[in-house]
């Protein structure tokens, strides 16, 4: 299966102007991680470019999910270091990381289930808007400029999701393919420049997963929006990602391009379960 | 006229974002306003006024402050009778010392009270949920009981252990005291209500709003948008509080006209407003009118109302008969409809859209 193929064909109008991939923007060293007995990671590193998609891959229960936890701050790692935007990190909250600019969506959708499409995106611009509980109570003035500034925001990303017939609808009743597009939305809002997606495809038919694909390079090209991505659709994987990092078992077994990845023998014995 | 919103289109954002953006329900909001405000105290007497409207007010108030702790924000809350309580004392320790200054700005003053306790009590929602939570604001509820009864500077050392609710006037009407009309104290209590569920409502609707409910959602998500979860719970906490502390002033002021604090501010009253919230409907304000026009009203209803159609009971078996019916709803609601009444209404309204062509 060829998705990218597809959406190009269907969208050769659009010129494809080269990206640019640029500086090392998120680095991590000899990372280890584990809950009591279970090594979830095992002295992992790997760095993530400015402007590229980066793959990370394994088969489950490699870690996959455990990294994107260390690197928006919802776990510490017990080692190692990590240097965001040049800067070497602390253990930290994750709404700081939210701040420095990282978002993510979740293996498991993780949506605000008793709020609409519209206000799980607007939540999204939460660091965005000051006004305080003052002119909150008041809903005039500044707070209902900056509400009104924001809601123009939202509809953007609404749009650019097609998702604007679900707009008021509360999200717990949305298929499931559109609650992902809503969690999109969600971290969209944020203004991400490191965009964290575990398994945005999971459980997607495949017109579902060309939408979201189209979407992820869209977001990527046009934004400059870096992106890393956890996904067990190989298809999928090797069109969308500049860059790959394979896990099993916490440890890193492979790093490269799509191409060298392919042709690694670690990687094909671990898809194929050969006896470690 | 069928309700519904053809041929009604928002162009602007701000017009999309009003809080009833169905013309249908802007000319149901403002008749009900005209009745409240009007045609209650020109045809009510003052019976109806003061045991069913007064306390179907103040019910609701203390209501919305618990609903925005536990249905806006998925916190729940054993303390909201201390906390009234807590606005109850601050009112009447004020206007002691400063009689001169307006009763109504004292009243609405006391919520800063309770929300700063409130937020001392609500300091370990970072760390513990559900249950754990419940028994922490009880031990708040008990701690602040034990305090209005074993302070006596609180009630200003009284022979009787009890608030006095003194005369206090408003363009030299009386508005608390013996002397103050149920219609007065009525259209005082109306205004403040009026007043506060305007603010509620534009609290729930923007940023802050939004927050509370992603962390009731999903607390983690909420993290990654960048939401600190001590800060917002501790805003629905300080809010909620303020709410139930002003209620709790209400209470005293306009419709006990005092009283001691045991009686009124106990763990009952907790319970009954958190019966409010559940029936009326979590995380809505026209529930949070309804659970406690419902509950307030149904031991008026069993006593005077059916003795009136000629069911005749005693007292003691309307109060009994109040608890079986208000125990029993909760249980179903909580079984079969876990947002209230508020959401019968909303589906009613939903089929009223379509009505009378279904398809
Ligand atoms: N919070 C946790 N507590 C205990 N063990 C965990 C926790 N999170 C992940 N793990 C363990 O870490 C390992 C890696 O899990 P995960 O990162 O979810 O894998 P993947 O996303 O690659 O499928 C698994 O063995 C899992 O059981
Ligand atoms: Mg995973």
């Amino acid at each position: 299966m060829n998705v990218v193929a597809d959406i190009i064909a269907l969208d050769n109008a659009q010129p494809t102007a080269p990206r640019r991939i640029g500086e090392v923007m998120l680095k991590l060293d000899n990372v280890s991680l584990s809950f009591g007995g279970v090594k979830a990671i095992r002295d992992v590193s790997f760095d993530v470019r400015r402007g590229e998609i980066r793959a990370i891959i394994g088969p489950n229960g490699a870690g996959k999910t455990s990294m994107l936890n260390v690197i928006n701050g919802f776990y510490h790692p017990q080692q190692g270091v990590i240097t965001f935007k040049g800067e070497q990190r602390s253990a930290m909250r994750p709404y700081v990381a939210a701040s420095q600019g990282i978002a993510r969506t979740f293996q498991n959708v993780a949506l605000f289930k008793g709020m609409s499409t519209l206000d799980n995106i607007m939540t999204g611009r939460t660091m965005k808007m000051k006004r305080g509980l003052f002119w909150q109570a008041l809903r005039h003035g500044p707070a209902m400029a900056e509400e009104i500034e924001h809601r123009a925001v939202a509809e953007r990303i609404i749009d650019f999701l097609e998702i604007a017939h679900i707009r008021k609808t509360p999200v717990g009743r949305l298929p499931y393919g559109l609650q992902k597009r809503v969690e999109l939305g969600r971290a969209l809002a944020t203004e991400p420049e490191l965009l964290l997606l575990d398994e945005p495809m999971a459980g997607m038919n495949l017109e579902e997963k060309q939408d979201m694909s189209r979407f992820i390079l869209t977001v990527n090209d046009t934004f400059g929006t870096t992106i890393a991505l956890i996904e067990h659709d190989m298809g999928v994987v090797m069109d969308l990602s500049d860059r790959i990092v394979v896990l099993d078992y916490g440890q890193k077994i492979a790093d490269g391009t799509p191409a060298e990845v392919k042709a690694d023998q670690k990687v094909i014995d671990a898809y194929l379960g050969v006896a470690h | 006229m069928f309700y519904r919103e053809n041929g009604q289109f928002n162009t602007t954002y701000a017009e999309d974002m009003a809080v009833f953006p169905i013309r249908q329900d802007r000319i149901g909001l403002a008749l009900i306003l005209g009745v409240a405000a009007i045609g209650v105290p020109l045809f009510g007497n003052s019976f109806f006024i003061s045991s069913v409207m007064i306390p179907f007010l103040v019910y609701s108030l203390a209501t919305i402050g618990l609903n925005i702790l536990t249905g806006y924000t998925g916190l729940i809350s054993l303390g909201t009778g201390a906390f009234m309580g807590v606005g109850a004392f601050a009112c009447f320790k004020l206007t002691t010392a400063f009689p001169n200054v307006n009763i109504i700005f004292w009243i609405l003053a006391s919520g800063f009270f309770s929300a700063a306790i409130g937020m001392l009590f609500g300091l370990p929602s970072l760390r513990v949920k559900g249950f754990y939570l419940a028994v922490t604001t009880l031990a708040a509820q008990f701690f602040l009981q034990w305090c209005f009864i074993r302070i006596p500077w609180l009630y200003n050392d009284s022979a009787s252990g009890a608030i006095e609710v003194a005369r206090r006037t408003l363009f030299g009407f009386p508005i608390t005291g013996a002397q103050a009309s149920a219609q007065t104290r009525y259209l005082v209590l109306l205004g403040i209500v009026v007043f506060m569920t305007w603010i509620a409502s534009n609290i729930v609707h923007g940023r802050i709003g939004r927050s509370w409910m992603a962390v009731r959602d999903m607390d983690i998500a909420a993290e990654l948008m960048g939401i600190r979860l001590l800060p917002t719970k501790l805003t629905a906490f300080a809010v909620s509080s303020f709410y139930a502390g002003v209620a709790g002033a209400c209470m005293m002021f306009l419709w006990y006209g005092g009283g001691e604090a045991n009686d009124v501010f106990n763990i009952n009253q907790s319970f009954n407003i958190l019966f409010m919230v559940i029936l009326g409907g979590l995380g809505s304000l026209v529930g949070s009118f309804m659970g406690a026009a419902f509950i307030s009203s149904l031991p008026t209803i069993f006593k005077f109302g059916l003795p009136a159609i000629g069911i005749n009971i005693g007292g003691a078996t309307a109060e009994h008969l109040t608890f079986m019916v208000v125990g029993a709803l909760i249980v179903i609601f909580l079984i079969a409809e876990p947002h209230g009444l508020a959401r019968l209404w909303q589906i009613t309204k939903e089929k009223l859209r379509l009505w009378p062509f279904p398809h």
